[in-house]
């Protein structure tokens, strides 16, 4: 277990640290202490390393994450896990807004509530929230899974492309060219498959949730539709 | 009956012919005009400045003999690595999708030659571009599309755009007539389908924002890689100060001229500003900060020749960027291809329906069989000579003005043929030592 000390050893010298382990595994334990809501911590790692951060953190805390495991142990600011490609990103409280923004792949999971625009442009990432979605979540995601085991706010999946949406609980209302959709049995096993990986399989099942998705009338431009943007 | 002198048919200033046109055309459809380019209305441009060249005061340098340097460093200010380029006329961002492979391959080729930079553009890196580019700048764009660490890393700038001058505050669109499959895989979108590009970046809002972004993609790159940030030509000043507040190295302007590949007519001909009256801000607001120089500027919108190149630089900019001209170069709009500028409804040199993906010269297209019809190592050539060509014509003109090198070109080397093009550029109206709206702010 390596231990960094981020209050005193600085945000630069952590991520050198970590990007410089592409290519050699021998080192997969990390602590960070002190993280004191910092940005950009753990971003561009490129290794299948086991990274925890013991506090809460700022933006974009593991961006563009590739392989490595990376839990916090507290709450995460806006953009985490942003674009990430691959690993996963565990969160034991809550996630600010962009969670998971234009996330391509890999597992995002947070246990409290995530904030506005949870998923926004996702293109492949899987997102598994315990708690609530803010509004515009989902906002042009392109593909992807989001499992969501609360409630969702306003304008859920608005602009959405290919990207499956489930919801357990309240969904306040869809957005543009965003249906709800019939759960069929592969849908059913993709829940099962998030929950279990999202270490939330004891506190849902998946017959519980709604399934939305793309109404595809928006893919092509039609002046009719003019009102629905 | 007599027969008096009748009076001629007379069209009205406001209702022209053009004008009216459209009208029957948006009655008849129901949607507005989609077009690629950049505006085509008259703007007050480069071509109202003239310069004075060398007299009593300043004497010129000789033309084969005395050299006049033309290379540019860009992202001093904090990258690692910054860029060292031979010229100061890099290519614009256009992205693989709105252009085919090849002509991507010919903008590489022919930069490398003369010995500048391409960019990327919205739909990612290709391996044509990378590899053959020898100094390849990453744009990093609201919708993301292709965006990946492996290409960050292997990009030698990233450009963030926050907006284009042709469009400022607009997102994109590429019609689905040119989403092939490999369009389609690199947006991870289905083929065929209306691809939108957001106007706003997914996860940042506002100036304090970007300043973590930017502190993120460095982390990212090991603060190797010189960051642009670019900006239409809306609030040139404010623009200007924000970027370099957010730690831009690298300030990318875009007057209303720049090209897009497609957006509203409507938002290309009145949303903006024209490049001519958004560079003296941006060079004030980088004067006011202490940073002229130190974060360089590259502007871009129309620029055509190396007599726009120099007077840019007279206005204080460090580099230029091209697009449209680049396109131009390449064999876009050439008039060999008139006939099927015809059966389109079009004709050379007006030709701009380049989302459409049936580009008679195979550069603005998808099609396999268009894009046969072009050449990448000639057009790669043919943009070499040209770059080289603009480059000669500035430095005609700047040693014609004494100077040894690009950069040292100043507004003093400047006047202005019209009063509005002197207000814009802050030189003096000719024969004149008027500059409108001095000493009244700005």
């Amino acid at each position: 277990m390596q231990t960094f000390d981020l209050g005193a050893e600085g945000l630069r010298a952590l991520n050198s640290a970590l990007h410089a382990l592409k290519g050699q595994t021998n080192m997969t334990e990390w602590e960070v202490i002190n993280p004191k809501g910092a940005h950009a911590i753990a971003a561009g790692v490129d290794a299948p390393v086991d990274i925890t951060v013991r506090g809460s953190t700022g933006y974009y805390c593991a961006g563009m994450n590739k392989l490595a495991t990376v839990r916090v142990k507290g709450s995460a600011g806006p953009g985490v896990a942003e674009n990430m490609m691959s690993g996963t990103v565990i969160i034991d409280g809550d996630a600010s807004q962009y969670a998971g923004a234009t996330g391509r792949g890999g597992l995002l999971v947070i246990k409290g509530n995530a904030s506005s625009r949870c998923g926004i442009s996702m293109k492949g990432i899987n997102i598994v929230v315990h708690g609530n979605i803010g509004h515009m979540s989902a906002f042009m995601a392109q593909s992807g899974n989001i499992v969501c085991l609360g409630d969702a706010g306003e304008a859920l999946g608005d602009s959405l492309y290919e990207a499956r949406l489930f919801v357990r609980g309240t969904v306040k209302s869809l957005g543009a060219d965003c249906i709800e959709k019939e759960m069929r049995p592969e849908h059913y096993a993709i829940v099962e498959d998030l929950l279990r990986q999202g270490e939330a399989d004891t506190k849902a099942k998946p017959e519980e949730f709604r399934r939305y998705g793309s109404a595809r009338k928006l893919y092509t431009f039609n002046i009719d539709n003019a009102s629905s943007y | 009956m007599t027969d008096f002198p009748r009076t001629p048919p007379r069209y009205s200033a406001t209702f022209t012919p053009a004008i009216n046109a459209e009208i029957r055309r948006a009655a008849a459809t129901g949607i507005y005009d989609i077009r690629g380019g950049g505006t085509k209305r008259h703007l007050p441009h480069f071509d109202d400045l003239l310069f004075l060249g060398a007299s009593i005061s300043r004497y010129p340098l000789e033309g084969y003999r005395e050299k006049c340097a033309t290379d540019v460093w860009l992202g001093t200010r904090f990258a690692k690595k910054p860029i060292h380029l031979d010229i100061p006329v890099t290519i614009a961002g256009m992205s693989f999708g709105a252009l085919s492979g090849p002509a991507k391959e010919a903008l590489g080729r022919g930069a490398s030659a003369a010995g500048t930079s391409t960019t990327t553009g919205d739909g990612g890196m290709t391996e044509e571009e990378r590899g053959h580019s020898r100094t390849l700048v990453y744009q990093y764009l609201p919708s993301r599309y292709g965006m990946n660490p492996d290409d960050l890393r292997r990009a030698d700038a990233i450009e963030v755009v926050v907006g284009q001058g042709a469009k400022p505050g607009g997102g994109g669109m590429l019609l689905g007539q040119k989403i092939s499959d490999r369009v389609a895989a690199m947006r991870n979108l289905p083929k065929g389908i209306d691809q939108r590009s957001a106007c706003r970046h997914p996860d940042w809002t506002g100036p304090d924002d970007l300043e973590i972004k930017i502190m993120e993609i460095r982390e990212i790159t090991d603060w190797e890689k010189p960051i642009y940030v670019k900006v239409g030509g809306a609030r040139p000043y404010y623009d200007t100060a924000l970027a370099v507040k957010a730690g831009a190295d690298v300030v990318v302007l875009d007057g209303m001229q720049g090209g897009t590949a497609a957006t509203q007519d409507v938002f290309i001909e009145h949303v903006g500003m024209p490049i001519l009256a958004c560079i003296p801000l941006a060079v004030k607001a980088l004067q006011d900060l202490g940073m002229h120089r130190k974060v360089q500027l590259i502007v871009s919108g129309g620029i055509r020749t190396g007599a726009d190149v120099a007077k840019a630089m007279a206005l204080g900019a460090d580099a230029v960027a091209i697009g449209t001209a680049a396109l131009i170069a390449l064999g876009d709009n050439d008039p060999k291809w008139e006939s099927e500028y015809q059966a389109l409804g079009t004709t050379a040199d007006a030709y701009d329906d380049w989302h459409e993906g049936r580009d008679p010269a195979g550069i603005t297209t998808q099609d396999p069989e268009l894009s046969k019809r072009f050449d990448p190592i000639l057009g790669g050539r043919r943009l070499k000579n040209y770059l080289k060509v603009m480059t000669l014509e500035a430095q005609t003109i700047a040693r014609a003005c004494g100077k040894n090198h690009l950069h040292n070109l100043e507004p003093e080397d400047l006047c202005s043929l019209t009063i509005e093009a002197a207000a814009m550029a802050g030189v003096p109206l000719a024969g004149t030592n008027w500059i409108p709206g001095r000493n009244g702010g700005f």
